[in-house]
């Protein structure tokens, strides 16, 4: 390797840990993608130019037409995706990622034959690559509502562990055999993507995020232990980084929904029990209201707070919510939103998606800061929210969610709840906040709710 | 076990990177507010796109009559790359967003 490609991938390693640095800080986090983003620019680059060995032209143009090819594609899926479907994306690209470091450990495989210590990095290369690809194409699959149902064979804990541990012990054995056979490597991969499959299926939707955030850090792993195959150190810091990094990300996530890792995994969110849980709790009645009554009484109020969730996103009544709130500010109303850590699809969704139309920064308020101040709220207006405001997680110990932390809306003097109909929220389990005295539902579509809400506003 | 100490002892310095790096990517991500979250996991999902870098040594390396590789190494570029500039581009997109009302 050339000096001058060894620096150019020590700065990139840099650019790495300063952009993933900013990256965690509002005001800085553009400008850390960018130094990242350029960062990989120049080791690419480098990567392809700057070595000695002696290389055909046809090569460089497959490889020249392999990244216009994928840039192109890359980036019209990047400026195309709607907001709300960053979730499916982040895990799509993630697949790719995965499928990536595994065809590199495939390739190297056939070069390496006898090499131990080498094949040590390219088994495991393949193994955590398939499991990512297959895995992400499954959480994909699953946040697009292709595969709504969670598929769960009957022991599927005890069949995936054994299964796992049998993944482990042939990629043992083909490293200690030094099994040099191509048929048996592509055994393997076949096993390690029926795995990542079965090791998805079961987990329920709503834990699709966790699920996307782990794999994230997987691909990091398959990355790094790529960069120890080919003693490059800016594959296995960058890769390391993002393993590290993915993995804390993941933890923060189970904690925003009072669960364990191990409970994501391994427990039946959203399955029978849960549903059973809450089946109890549905009797009582729900008071109805029509948009004209919800106008009056958000009109003669001091105080509304805006609960936006995933419904609202699904939608698109972004727009419609930020112009109401923009009225209300005019007729002297304070408003501001409760943004529930996991809102949306995924921790920080909702800002997202409240940012693309416009909503001020300092408005979207965090559910510990908000939470005391219901009390003196006069009026909740929850769109399309329903897991996140379920008062089961504080005082049902046999609903799925308990202990979770809840924005505390029924502390507030009144709630509207728009809705499009009674349906359990995506958790799939009954919300007893609909059935509270001081509740009351307005059933539709969020934009066309809103939109009529809106006007009656107007007409005041 | 022999191989796993041969790998041990020819891989040592990579290791000690490795461990380093896992603390120091712990320290960059720890109290990172939720707001960031979802760009974060998009921002960091684009870095683990690196791997495009082996793709590219692949291709590089590859036997010029070896098809199969050949193939396989274009694949893993095409989709390594779709990683990276997608990943990258959509960031940058959910964070100008961010950027627009902070004036």
């Amino acid at each position: 390797m050339s000096i001058t490609l060894s620096i150019i991938y020590l700065i990139a390693t840099i650019t790495f840990v300063i952009g993933l640095k900013m990256l965690g800080h509002p005001e800085t986090a553009k400008r850390g993608n960018l130094i990242a983003a350029s960062g990989m620019g120049i080791a690419i680059i480098g990567t392809i130019f700057l070595h000695d060995l002696e290389v055909p032209m046809f090569i460089y143009a497959l490889i020249g037409a392999a990244i216009l090819i994928g840039a192109i594609i890359g980036w019209l899926i990047a400026i195309k995706v709607e907001m709300t479907k960053m979730p499916e994306l982040v895990s799509l690209f993630n697949g790719f990622g995965g499928a990536s470091a595994a065809l590199i450990g495939i390739v190297e495989f056939g070069n390496i034959m006898g090499e131990t210590s080498k094949a040590i990095t390219i088994i495991a290369a393949i193994v955590i690559g398939s499991i990512t690809f297959s895995g992400s194409l499954i959480a994909w699959a699953k946040l697009n509502g292709m595969m709504w149902k969670d598929i769960r064979l009957p022991k599927y804990n005890l069949i995936n562990n054994l299964y796992f541990i049998g993944l482990l012990l042939f990629a043992a054995y083909i490293v200690w055999t030094n099994a040099d056979s191509n048929v048996i490597v592509y055994l393997l991969l076949i096993a390690a993507l029926v795995y990542g499959v079965l090791f998805v299926i079961p987990i329920g939707g709503a834990d699709m995020p966790v699920v996307i955030s782990l794999l994230n850090s997987l691909t990091g792993i398959a990355a790094a232990i790529t960069g120890i195959l080919y003693g490059n150190m800016v594959m296995l810091v960058g890769g390391i980084l993002v393993g590290s990094a993915g993995l804390i990300l993941t933890f923060a996530m189970c904690t925003a929904m009072n669960r364990s890792l191990a409970n994501v995994i391994f427990g039946a969110f959203g399955g029978e029990e849960a549903v059973a849980a809450g089946a109890g709790k549905t009797q009582g009645t729900v008071k109805k209201t029509n948009p004209s009554d919800a106008a009056v009484l958000m009109n003669y109020s001091d105080k509304v707070i805006i609960v936006p969730g995933y419904g609202l996103a699904v939608a698109q009544a972004q727009h419609v919510i930020h112009e109401l709130e923009e009225l209300l500010t005019k007729k002297g109303v304070e408003v501001s939103y409760a943004i529930h850590p996991v809102a949306g699809r995924m921790p920080g969704h909702m800002n997202v998606l409240l940012a693309e139309s416009n909503v001020d920064y300092d408005k979207l308020i965090d559910m510990d800061d908000i939470n005391p101040q219901f009390k003196n709220t006069d009026v909740v207006l929850v769109v399309g929210a329903n897991d996140v405001v379920n008062p089961a997680a504080h005082n049902d110990p046999s609903s799925p969610i308990y202990g979770m932390p809840i924005l505390d809306v029924e502390n507030a003097k009144s709630i509207i709840i728009n809705k499009r109909s009674m349906n359990p929220g995506y958790a799939g389990i009954q919300n007893e906040l609909f059935f509270n005295q001081k509740t009351s539902m307005l059933f539709g579509d969020a934009k066309e709710a809103l939109t009529k809400l809106l006007q009656e506003l107007k007409n005041m | 076990m022999n191989q796993i100490v041969e790998f041990i002892d020819q891989n040592l310095e990579m290791i000690y990177i490795l461990i380093l790096a896992v603390f120091i990517g712990v320290e960059l991500i720890k109290n990172i507010p939720a707001v960031l979250h979802t760009p974060l996991m998009s921002g960091a999902n684009a870095l683990s796109g690196v791997v495009i870098v082996g793709a590219i040594l692949v291709m590089l390396r590859a036997d010029p009559n070896n098809f199969i590789a050949l193939a396989l190494g274009f694949i893993a570029v095409v989709l390594g790359i779709i990683n990276v500039v997608g990943g990258f581009a959509v960031t940058n997109r959910m964070l100008q967003m961010f950027k627009k009302k902070r004036k």
